[in-house]
């Protein structure tokens, strides 16, 4: 098992400059997004901080950069796509979070690994309940390769895919959690995750 | 009543003879985590989050179902201690299909808070995803297998103190699960009185009100021993009423 306290953060240099700050969504309902959103006024404060080199809802940048100091990692691993970004999350960031319940325990995104039973694809199970056994007209699997990413055979939590290096639950973590989490993180610090406060699912 | 004389962490305590190492760590303030333990019910260390350490033997014992014994040396806390903990709840989590988010007992739920005590930020152990039915066929309550982990605190309160003993275990290992009656949907079960009291008493949301939605459940987990107290007690006959013969001098042994 790997063990619990992660890594320090950044190169120590990293505190002499501007972090470089990723948010990435992943199979989750974009609700710990808007939970990030709730921040507020913080968000000023984390923007005098950090530079946002990607996120879903603060740049347009498409591609994930290289030299990425903190990255807040939302959802499950549900399909090609999700697991081609973990991939590339790993390679290119210091620290990388697991942020909220679907990205540290698939949670509701991994209610269909209960589609077709032990031994079986739950992504084919899923398709074919949707998309054959439950259609009105035209049955039939959808696939469109290289355009609408194949789902994978599992939905897994992120730890599964790639090393994480800090878990901030919650369904979605309030953003008193996420502040608490991030203020520690900006001056070099691993946040105390303890208490309800800061662990608690759901 | 005879006193028994051990220490919980180092510090002296006493308590009386029969008394459970629950119990004697209580009287040393320290606050052990349980899941299947409930005042009022019958011990069955089931759930082993209370596992403590016992001077002269290498096996852990869960201070639940062990009685205090003189001169006794327990620890509570030791990182092999938190670590075993940590694992258990870990377990549990990932034996059942427990998703906080959409569960009815979200946000009083014993499992949730539990895994809070033991710093449970995520599960090292892969989740299974069992194959589990919900029985829908009582007309009031329902049983989500789902959310299940095998605490029998609704088998020991509805034989202990409701008299009905409705609820029971089968099969073994990853099988094993509750079952009503003769393995019965519980709607069926005309032994079952329909009070209620599992309802009350599970700690996560398998057993609950059928009206209740995510995060409704609010269970009143103090009435079993609420209850065998006012028994032992006879708490009704101050009401100056007279009872029926068959429930009077009813108060059972509760060793």
């Amino acid at each position: 098992m790997r063990p619990r306290a992660g890594p320090p953060l950044p190169d120590a240099g990293a505190q002499l400059r501007r972090l470089r700050f990723a948010t990435v969504w992943l199979a989750g309902c974009s609700g710990c997004h808007m939970s990030f959103l709730d921040l507020d006024e913080f968000l000023f404060d984390l923007a005098d901080r950090v530079d946002i080199v990607y996120s879903p809802v603060a740049s347009d940048i498409k591609v994930y950069p290289d030299g990425v100091d903190i990255c807040l990692v939302e959802g499950a691993v549900a399909n090609a796509d999700n697991l081609e970004l973990a991939f590339a999350v790993r390679a290119r960031t210091a620290l990388v979070v697991s942020f909220g319940d679907c990205a540290v325990t698939a949670n509701v995104p991994g209610l269909r690994n209960l589609c077709g039973g032990p031994g079986h694809s739950s992504g084919e199970a899923v398709l074919r309940r949707g998309y054959v056994e439950l259609a009105d007209t035209h049955p039939g699997i959808p696939r469109a390769p290289g355009i609408v990413p194949e789902l994978l055979e599992r939905v897994l939590p992120l730890h599964e895919v790639i090393p994480v290096d800090l878990y901030l639950p919650g369904c979605p973590p309030s953003a008193d959690r996420i502040r608490a989490a991030l203020l520690p993180l900006l001056d070099g610090q691993r946040p105390r995750m303890d208490g309800p406060a800061m662990l608690r699912f759901g | 009543m005879s006193v028994i004389t051990l220490t919980v962490d180092g510090c002296d305590v006493a308590v009386p003879a029969g008394a459970s190492l629950l119990q004697a760590a209580g009287a040393a303030g320290v606050k052990l985590p349980t899941l299947c333990h409930l005042d009022g019910l019958t011990p069955v260390g089931a759930c082993r989050l209370c596992l403590v350490a016992l001077e002269g033997t290498t096996k852990l014992l869960p201070a639940c179902a062990t009685e205090a014994a003189e001169g006794m040396a327990v620890s509570t806390t030791s990182p092999e201690l938190r670590e075993y903990r940590r694992m258990a709840v870990e377990l549990f989590f990932a034996e059942g299909n427990h998703i906080c988010a959409y569960c009815v007992s979200n946000g009083a739920c014993e499992l949730q808070d539990v895994a809070v005590t033991v710093g449970m930020d995520h599960s090292r152990f892969p989740y299974r995803y069992p194959q589990r039915p919900v029985d829908a066929s009582h007309p009031w309550f329902a049983l989500d297998h789902n959310h299940c982990i095998l605490c029998t605190r609704c088998v020991r309160v509805c034989d202990e103190i409701e008299g009905a003993h409705v609820w029971d275990l089968a099969e073994r290992g990853s099988d094993c699960r509750i079952i009503s009656g003769l393995d019965q949907p519980w709607g069926e079960v005309e032994a079952c009185t329909s009070c209620g009291k599992c309802v009350e008493v599970c700690p996560t949301g398998a057993l609950f009100h059928r009206e209740d939605g995510t995060s409704e459940k609010h269970p009143h987990r103090e009435l079993p021993f609420q209850l065998r107290l006012a028994r032992e007690q006879g708490q009704w006959r101050n009401q100056g009423q007279a009872l029926p013969q068959a429930l009077e001098g009813g108060g059972e042994d509760p060793s």
